[in-house]
């Protein structure tokens, strides 16, 4: 493995109840974090396929970690999303070069198909920060039912040679959909839109 | 509760009136622009910004089924934002990326956020022309301060790898327990340093919103 990998996390939030109404079958969502080496950090480089090459890691990586932690078949993974935060002395474009080249073939692998763009945000932080991971259909992006966010961070990362890589899976959309839109049962699931 | 802060009550200006379910407290624009990152000056540098309104929740503090009279409610606070923030940056046709938020306050429901879809989204996507990618978007139920990511990306292919993007949107005092945080974000440029490779913006079709 070319990551070098300092801890990893991974989180089950399950929501049963909202406003006193209870939800028919719970809704979850999954992420799974890496805090890493960034191999770049303190110097402009022009290449980053080393960043590149753990993106593709981590899509694997990260992506089973969801799966088995919520303790699914790939295809019963319903959404998906994924987001990185670079250490201090790291450049934005190193988020970019870990999650766009390389990162969704292998995490579509994981979730079975994955026709839809997997949605994103990078940000460059301190210890301590936090970034909402966007979740989308992973099939179908317009399905609105799916359309959500997962906040996660971690106390003591990045640190500033660090990057925390995070990738987020669901087997559910939001606990109480009813803003209309595209709904599962509606979709096609070829083009990743509709 | 307090009755000064249910939506009945509260008197707003003009500017922040747009109906008996959309009352607006305060607005908060951010530009950002960047001139360098330890590498190369920009060339040019990027503009990015979002816009926000504080505004009440009208559902806040019980179950409300029908939650469609504010998707139509909150349609004019969407298109007017959009034009702000479009003016602020330089005028519809200098936009290249788009994306939308909301944070509920503590007494709302995450699917409240949900409503922003379509007045947040075509807000801008009426404006901004040719816009046929999806807006990205996020959304979450958190307290006054807290932060929320907006994403970004290419307003007209959604695979365009060079704009995906994000700023992070925080209001010290919003949203209060019976608010809602709407939030807009636009971009004038890629990241300064694009080279992640992939569909390039000089590439796209433009035809069905994805390359």
């Amino acid at each position: 493995m070319k990551a070098k990998i300092r801890k990893t996390q991974v989180i089950v939030e399950t929501t049963y109840t909202d406003l006193g109404r209870k939800v028919k079958v719970p809704t979850r969502k999954a992420c799974a974090l890496a805090v890493i080496v960034n191999p770049n950090a303190n110097k402009y480089a022009q290449k980053l396929s080393v960043l590149e090459d753990i993106g593709a890691e981590m899509g694997e990586m990260l992506g089973k970690m969801c799966v088995d932690a919520l303790g699914i078949k790939p295809k019963e993974a319903e959404s998906y999303g994924k987001a990185a935060i670079v250490g201090e002395n790291g450049e934005w474009e190193h988020a970019a070069a870990i999650l766009h080249p390389k990162l969704g073939a292998p995490l579509r692998n994981e979730v079975q198909k994955g026709a839809a763009l997997v949605p994103s945000v990078k940000k460059l932080g301190g210890q301590g920060a936090r970034i909402d991971v966007p979740l989308g259909h992973k099939d179908a992006a317009y399905v609105r039912s799916h359309f959500d966010g997962m906040e996660v961070g971690l106390a003591d990362a990045p640190r500033a040679n660090e990057i925390v890589v995070c990738v987020a899976v669901t087997d559910s959309g939001r606990p109480f959909p009813r803003v209309g839109g595209l709904t599962t049962e509606d979709m096609v699931g070829k083009d990743g839109l509709r | 509760m307090d009755d000064s802060r249910s939506i009945g009550d509260i008197q707003t200006t003009t500017a922040g009136d747009f109906g008996e379910l959309v009352k607006v407290r305060k607005f908060v624009m951010h530009i950002e622009e960047t001139l360098h990152e330890f590498g190369p000056p920009a060339d040019p540098p990027q503009l990015k910004g979002y816009i926000a309104a504080v505004a009440a929740n009208p559902y806040a503090g019980r179950y409300v089924d029908n939650l469609m009279p504010l998707m139509e409610a909150l349609k004019p606070m969407g298109r007017t934002m959009a034009q702000r923030l479009i003016d602020a940056l330089g005028g519809a046709d200098t936009i290249v990326a788009y994306g939308k938020s909301a944070i509920v306050g503590e007494n709302g429901e995450l699917e409240h956020a949900a409503l922003w879809h379509e007045p947040g989204g075509y807000g801008m996507r009426e404006l901004i022309k040719p816009s046929k990618a999806i807006v990205p978007s996020t959304k979450k139920v958190a307290g006054p301060g807290r932060p929320v990511d907006v994403p970004l990306a290419h307003v007209n292919a959604a695979y365009v790898r060079s704009h995906f993007d994000c700023i992070e949107c925080s209001i010290p005092d919003a949203p209060r327990a019976n608010e809602i945080v709407w939030i807009q974000s636009m971009a004038t440029g890629p990241r300064i340093y694009d080279r992640a490779g992939g569909l390039k913006d000089s590439d796209v079709k433009g035809e069905d919103g994805l390359k």
